[in-house]
């Protein structure tokens, strides 16, 4: 290569590796300060010390305790309980839930701190794995058996048939 | 090592090159995307969470991936462009970008309509989203900036330093689901494990990849060749060209 060529190339380099530390200083600097995510156990006992105080605005992810959600008979709301592996924290929510919204599901909500163990969520948004099956596979597999809660009624009785 | 690339430096040469690499692309692509298409939205079966929606996933994923792959394309075209400062290298840039702008668009416009009834949402500000749609603002300024000249030597190089420059974007994106707490899953095949999607779901999905990077290849080469009729217009060559694709 000739020097003329070598000169541009290392250039572009350069300009190239600027950028991508600048790039990554700022995501560094942005992860640290804009992240307001919590588990269900960090809101009861602290994220790096720190617990969200009352009021605060925040993110919350974990689970669908089985057995917990309950719904208002006359109007959307809703209220059910979170879990990862530590203590519960329940989420009241008014409105329509996604489709993969589960007992057992992975759910993230966007909504205030009201008690130190109650969000009131204006967003509850289904989060799922990156596993992809057929609905036999997985009931070998996992032992799952997922079912929509407006079917739960008939397949339950086709199982009582038995 | 490298001596049989230069020929390409001209551009009569790369002219004949995609007329003949053309219609290899074309047909294959129109085969692999029909029969990607068939096997994927009729004999795969449905997801265990998801249902019949997971099967979005064939244009999706695709696109996505191809989204990122264009740009790295278009990337290294625009390198040899910088460096050796060979013309047909920014035509062969500028004839990638707004192929891949629309894989992105489409990415992000399938992903939203798989986001409604799955997540809840059509969209939400989380990393990969995000990266994804700085991806298609990446794009469109390669190619405004290009358009904006004139002088297309001097063209070719502003949008060349743009779409290096942007090459950060392509890990970000793809290590976004790691890096940050994002709604969108983590990688499903675009990993050394082993791909966490059963066989019979996985093999359409492989080759709606391969009708995307072909269809891609066939729009691009077309694309090309047109660039550098328009841009040689006044050379025999291109004359002679044109006036016997007339006639047949």
């Amino acid at each position: 290569m000739n020097p003329r060529r070598q000169k541009r190339l290392f250039g572009i380099l350069a300009v190239v590796l600027l950028v991508a530390a600048a790039v990554w200083m700022m995501l560094s600097a942005l992860s640290e300060n804009i992240d307001h995510f919590y588990t269900p156990s960090e809101i009861i006992n602290g994220k790096e010390g720190v617990t969200p105080s009352i009021g605060q605005r925040l993110r919350i992810g974990g689970m669908v305790v089985p057995g917990s959600v309950k719904r208002d008979q006359q109007s959307l709301a809703v209220s059910f309980d979170l879990a990862d592996t530590g203590p519960l924290v329940t989420v009241r929510y008014a409105g329509i839930l996604p489709d993969l919204f589960r007992e057992g599901q992975g759910i993230v909500a966007t909504g205030r701190l009201t008690e130190n163990n109650l969000i009131v969520a204006d967003e509850v948004l289904a989060k799922h794995d990156e596993e992809y099956m057929p609905p036999e596979l997985a009931e070998k597999m996992k032992g799952i058996k997922h079912v929509k809660p407006d079917n739960l009624q008939s397949e339950s009785k086709t199982d009582s048939g038995y | 090592m490298w001596k049989w690339l230069h020929p390409y430096a001209k551009s009569e040469s790369t002219y004949r090159l995609c007329q003949t690499l053309l219609p290899w692309f074309s047909i294959s692509a129109a085969i692999t995307l029909i029969s990607g298409l068939i096997l994927g939205l009729m004999f795969a079966p449905a997801d265990y969470q998801q249902g019949d929606s997971f099967r979005i996933i064939y244009i999706h994923v695709p696109s996505a991936i191809t989204s990122m792959s264009a740009y790295a394309a278009m990337a290294v075209a625009a390198l040899i462009g910088l460096v050796w400062q060979i013309r047909t290298a920014y035509m062969a840039m500028i004839a990638i970008a707004p192929v891949g702008a629309m894989m992105t668009f489409i990415a992000l416009f399938t992903g939203a309509a798989w986001g409604k009834p799955m997540w809840g949402t059509w969209w939400v500000w989380d990393a990969r989203l995000t990266s994804e749609l700085v991806l298609l603002f990446l794009y469109l300024g390669v190619i405004s900036l290009y358009k904006s000249f004139d002088d297309k030597i001097q063209a070719g190089k502003a949008a060349g330093v743009m779409s290096l420059v942007g090459v950060i974007n392509l890990p970000i994106i793809h290590y976004s689901v790691e890096w940050w707490n994002t709604l969108h899953q983590g990688a499903t095949i675009s990993k050394f494990d082993k791909p966490s999607i059963a066989p019979e779901m996985f093999w359409p999905l492989m080759v709606n990849l391969l009708a995307a990077v072909l269809l891609i290849g066939a729009i691009t080469l077309k694309r090309l060749q047109n660039e550098l009729l328009r841009r040689e217009i006044h050379r025999p060559w291109a004359v002679k060209t044109l006036l016997k694709e007339g006639k047949s």
